[in-house]
């Protein structure tokens, strides 16, 4: 490796290409090499996701330093920029974080009592956390807006074009036409289908043909084109995007996850990917659209571009403005950042968050997509009572989709494990090809795949009434019905309903298969939409069964004192809408956030009984059958640095067990605090891979004085190696408060004492390791010291933790990859 | 890249004004009062749009001509369900034209960046520079073009350098990531 190369090409480095170039403490050789700076006059203008090594002076945003350096030493150092930012795929040190904030806050509450003016910025810092979360929502739903339209039209282009104008999708082609029938709802003579542009007319086979053969077309065109875009411009655009936003939230860093390219393809990717007609939602994809928003808005103000713990604030309210746009769920998007996404979720973010989701639902609103002024496609309107009895169907459907949420996720995770490890992996593109021709091929005969997903939980929530007249509603019709209210008596079902029983189980089975090998393709794809429509299949299929058992058995015990002929009982529409959140909540784990979705969706209250009987026997179930859900696994398998809130930590282990020097490793890496010079402390850094050292007051008394991290340390040397007069390799390195003055011919002295943490947390070598984990969690700490009668003994980083929980439940301890 | 910025909230922008100016002006064509008439004796079911405003919309102003008379026209309406609906079609058609001009903006620079960019640096630098195409394999390749690229900077720093050493920023950037999602399946499975 040639000497000479621009730190920031090292740094670029660390992240990309040697397998082992994820740093941890204690891991074995890699091949950093401590780097010089070349002397070129780098621009880093750009303050986007790159590891900001801002380099000129202008900008000195850091405050006093870390924690306890007192002001009096700052007059005679500046801030070294640079010096607290993080590497990539490293983790955050929280507690330093939140100190940060804490000093600039009381800073500007110090100086506001002096002036006008700074009482004034004192406001404004106070409200700049509204007009952020206000701009989050409004570029959100916005953002939300635009990729629902687009979606719909380019749905609809697979099936034909508008002629009035091409913008239109079918059902706006026809919306004042008055050619619609009772039957066809949405015929016009502006809408030509593809066979009729081509060759003039809709019947017969060869228009069947044609009409196959351009959808097949057109859906290999959209994905090829929406997986070469995210290939060409932004890899970080795949998949659904909360596996990892979850982690970013308790303290990861993924630059350029959440930056401007990331956003652009994301959003115009994922209209393409829905418009293929593969089986995806755009819910996560949502989600990731929101934080990538949030992420991008926080550059505008200073507080939270400079603190990365206030960022994750930001990007909480985020995912909650995520979820309410994409379900029209204000309520049931909050509740779902605190429940599934967010790691750390103080009381300040919940007014926060909800006030983001208003905004981004009155935007969403106000653009008014869907033309009735309505913020979803599944808005259900009927209010029938259900009865006690139907619980059993209900917590039937709860076991359901239990079972088809442990085995979607055993499906899905062996399958991403084989595009991960072997050929499969190798061709990207023609996997998402092949899929996509698959899918086409298999949906268009039936003509609810060949709907989207949407239109097909819509029809399949809906009741059928008086107005109804599709497929699903033929019922025979028995005598001259007196109305009373818009609900119909149960009756029995007509020839249509038998052909839309088997064509819904066709479906089912479809779904089900070709929803594992979709989830996780290199096209942005999200899980909700899909598991929805299997447990909204499943649901309608046992309503219509119930609802028939019932009308010609209703002098069976079970229906003899509610059902009686005539009444309308059984309400399949109920039963579709429990299906679909049995089966979300089995393959996520969600509980109280899915039934506030759910009936934010329907606004059906008197149903929360029935969607929660389903909701919890499906997430026992689940639990039963495997532990996790389909995020927590996905980061399981992209070994992620993720401490899980729920896991348990049972063992009786101590401190001095799991931590490292192990006994036969070589002793802890220090820096003394007076010892050593420039020289020793680059061969320190260069011989070991370890991102960070503490420093002690000698090798022999090895009595603990704090703890620096090696970014810090080579920033401030390199620094001071360009800016400081006379620094050489043989200066003396000091962390101590007062330096001693130096004989006249040795060179100045080096004073690192500003990055230097004075408060780094211990414990000692017999603290249980469930309180260590417990400490881990609640402070969000990266590493932990440990001590022995008051002496430096060894150091537990979060890897080894996440090392350990993997060895104890039997998983392979090499997957965690990243510290 | 700021380019990819500025456009994104020029589309943001596009959109938010479009929609604000057509909450003004409702196109005629815009509403319409939707009526369903089920089966009713003989009678077929029937649907009836009418472009009314909200305080006409209902079944005596819209379903014409009326099937039955006299006194089964009270019988009839009460069947009928009618809804009024608005929609914004200038909104509908500025975001998929905003879209679709994003869409294609977009293919053109990758069509650009993977077949003409090369043919191009090749014309213009011949072949001794070829080593500098960022596509090339190796590690060490991208840094060298890197520190070449940044050295020729100092020399002259105007703004169309300023531009080129921001998009090798950038594609660099772009390259690591799709080597670490596509090629050795580190993040994203």
């Amino acid at each position: 490796m040639t000497k000479g190369l621009c730190y920031v090409e090292v740094m670029m480095e660390n992240t990309g290409y040697c397998s082992e170039s994820f740093t941890s403490l204690q891991s074995a050789a890699s091949d950093e090499d401590m780097v010089e700076i070349a002397g070129a006059t780098l621009d880093f203008s750009s303050t986007e996701d790159v590891p900001p090594l801002d380099r000129d002076f202008g900008s000195v945003g850091l405050e006093n330093g870390i924690n306890g350096v007192p002001k009096l030493m700052d007059l005679l150092d500046e801030p070294v920029p640079g010096v607290g930012t993080y590497e990539d795929f490293n983790t955050i040190d929280w507690v330093r974080e939140k100190s940060k904030d804490r000093d600039r806050l009381r800073e500007i509450t110090n100086k506001s009592k002096e002036s006008t003016w700074h009482l004034m910025k004192s406001i404004n810092d106070a409200f700049s956390g509204w007009l952020l979360m206000l701009l989050v929502g409004l570029m959100s739903g916005a953002l939300a807006g635009g990729i629902d339209i687009s979606a719909h039209w380019m749905t609809d282009l697979k099936e034909g074009v508008c002629l009035r104008g091409f913008w239109f999708n079918h059902e706006h082609c026809c919306w004042s036409s008055n050619e619609n029938t009772f039957q066809e709802r949405d015929k016009c003579p502006d809408w030509k289908s593809w066979a009729e542009l081509l060759i003039g007319y809709n019947d017969g086979p060869l228009a069947y043909i044609m009409n196959y053969l351009l959808y097949v077309c057109w859906a290999l065109l959209f994905s090829f084109l929406a997986v070469s875009l995210v290939r060409a411009f932004a890899p970080y655009a795949c998949g659904s995007g909360i596996p990892e936003i979850k982690t970013i939230l308790s303290g990861f860093i993924i630059r350029g996850y959440l930056g401007k390219w990331t956003l652009m393809i994301k959003t115009i990717t994922l209209v393409l990917a829905v418009s293929s007609g593969l089986s995806l939602g755009k819910e996560g994809p949502l989600v990731h659209v929101a934080c990538c928003c949030g992420n991008i808005l926080c550059h505008l103000f200073t507080k939270y571009r400079k603190n990365e713990a206030k960022r994750r604030e930001v990007l909480s309210a985020a995912a909650a403005v995520g979820v309410s746009v994409a379900f029209g769920a204000p309520i049931g998007g909050v509740l779902f950042s605190l429940e599934e996404v967010s790691y750390y979720f103080p009381l300040k973010t919940l007014w926060r968050s909800f006030f983001a989701a208003l905004v981004a639902a009155f935007t969403l609103r106000s653009i008014n997509p869907f033309g009735n002024s309505r913020l979803v496609l599944f808005y259900v309107e009927f209010h029938s009572p259900w009865h006690l009895v139907e619980l059993v169907p209900f917590v039937f459907l709860g076991i359901f989709g239990g079972i088809w949420g442990a085995f979607f996720i055993r499906a899905n995770i062996a399958w991403c494990r084989r595009r991960k490890t072997t050929w499969l992996g190798h061709y990207p593109v023609l996997e998402v090809l092949v899929v996509t021709a698959v899918t086409a091929v298999l949906a268009f005969p039936n003509s609810y795949t060949r709907m989207s997903t949407s239109e097909l939980i819509s029809e399949l929530f809906n009741d059928c009434g008086l107005l109804d007249s599709s497929q699903l509603c033929n019922y025979e019709n028995i005598t001259d019905i007196k109305l009373s209210g818009n609900t119909l008596p149960d009756r029995p079902a007509g020839h249509d309903v038998y052909t839309a029983m088997w064509q819904l189980s066709l479906a089912l089975i479809f779904k089900m298969l070709i929803t594992v090998v979709t989830f996780g393709m290199k096209v942005p794809s999200g899980l909700f939409i899909p598991s929805m429509a299997v447990g909204a299949i499943a649901g309608r299929l046992l309503g219509v069964g119930m609802e028939q058992l019932a009308y010609y058995n209703h002098d069976w015990v079970i229906f003899k004192g509610w059902c009686s002929p005539g009444a309308d009982c059984i309400t399949p529409g109920l039963y579709a809408m429990v299906g679909a959140a049995a089966c979300l909540g089995g393959v996520t784990r969600m509980t109280v956030s899915l039934v506030v979705i759910m009936f934010e969706l329907t606004g059906g209250l008197e149903y929360i009984v029935p969607l929660m009987a389903a909701t919890m026997t499906s997430k026992w179930v689940a639990d039963a059958l495997g532990r996790e859900g389909i995020y927590e696994a996905h980061i399981r398998l992209n070994g992620y640095p993720f401490l899980e809130h729920k896991e348990e930590f049972s063992h009786k282990t101590l401190a001095m067990d799991i931590m490292r020097p192990r006994r036969s490793d070589p002793p802890l890496s220090v820096i003394t605090q007076d010892g050593m010079t420039v020289q020793e402390v680059e061969e320190l850094i260069a011989d070991t891979t370890y991102s960070g050292f503490p420093v002690v007051v000698s090798h022999e008394s090895q009595r603990l004085v704090g703890f620096v991290l090696r970014r810090d340390v080579v920033i401030s040397i390199d620094n001071a190696r360009l800016r400081q007069e006379g620094i050489v390799s043989t200066s003396r390195v000091f962390f101590t408060e007062y330096t001693p003055p130096q004989p006249p011919n040795f060179p100045p002295s080096l004073k690192l004492r500003g990055i230097m943490d004075l408060s780094p947390f211990t414990v000692t070598d017999h603290t249980a390791m469930d309180i260590v984990v417990d400490i881990f969690r609640k402070l969000g700490l990266r590493q932990c010291l440990v001590t022995h009668n008051g002496r430096l003994l060894g150091i537990i980083t979060k890897k080894d933790i996440l090392k350990h929980m993997a060895q104890i439940a039997n998983r392979d301890p090499d997957s965690i990859m990243f510290n | 890249m700021q380019a990819a910025g500025g456009v994104r909230l020029l589309a943001l922008g596009c959109v938010l004004v479009l929609s604000a100016q057509l909450a003004e002006s409702k196109n005629s064509e815009d509403i319409r009062c939707k009526c369903i008439c089920p089966p009713y004796k003989e009678i077929e079911g029937q649907i009836y749009n009418q472009n009314v405003s909200l305080k006409d919309c209902n079944c005596l102003h819209v379903v014409e001509p009326m099937p039955v008379e006299g006194k089964d026209v009270e019988a009839y309406c009460l069947r009928c369900e009618c809804k009024y609906e608005e929609r914004s079609s200038g909104t509908i058609k500025g975001t998929i034209i905003i879209y679709l001009s994003v869409l294609g903006l977009l293919l053109l620079y990758m069509v650009y960046l993977t077949l003409l960019e090369p043919i191009l640096k090749r014309r213009l630098f011949g072949h001794s520079q070829l080593i500098q195409n960022d596509d090339d394999v190796g590690d060490q390749q991208p840094f060298a073009n890197a520190h070449d690229v940044l050295s020729r900077s100092r020399s002259r720093p105007n703004v169309l350098n300023k531009v080129e050493h921001a998009q090798q920023r950038w594609r660099r950037q772009v390259q690591e990531q799709r080597k670490s999602v596509f090629d050795r399946h580190v993040v994203l499975s």
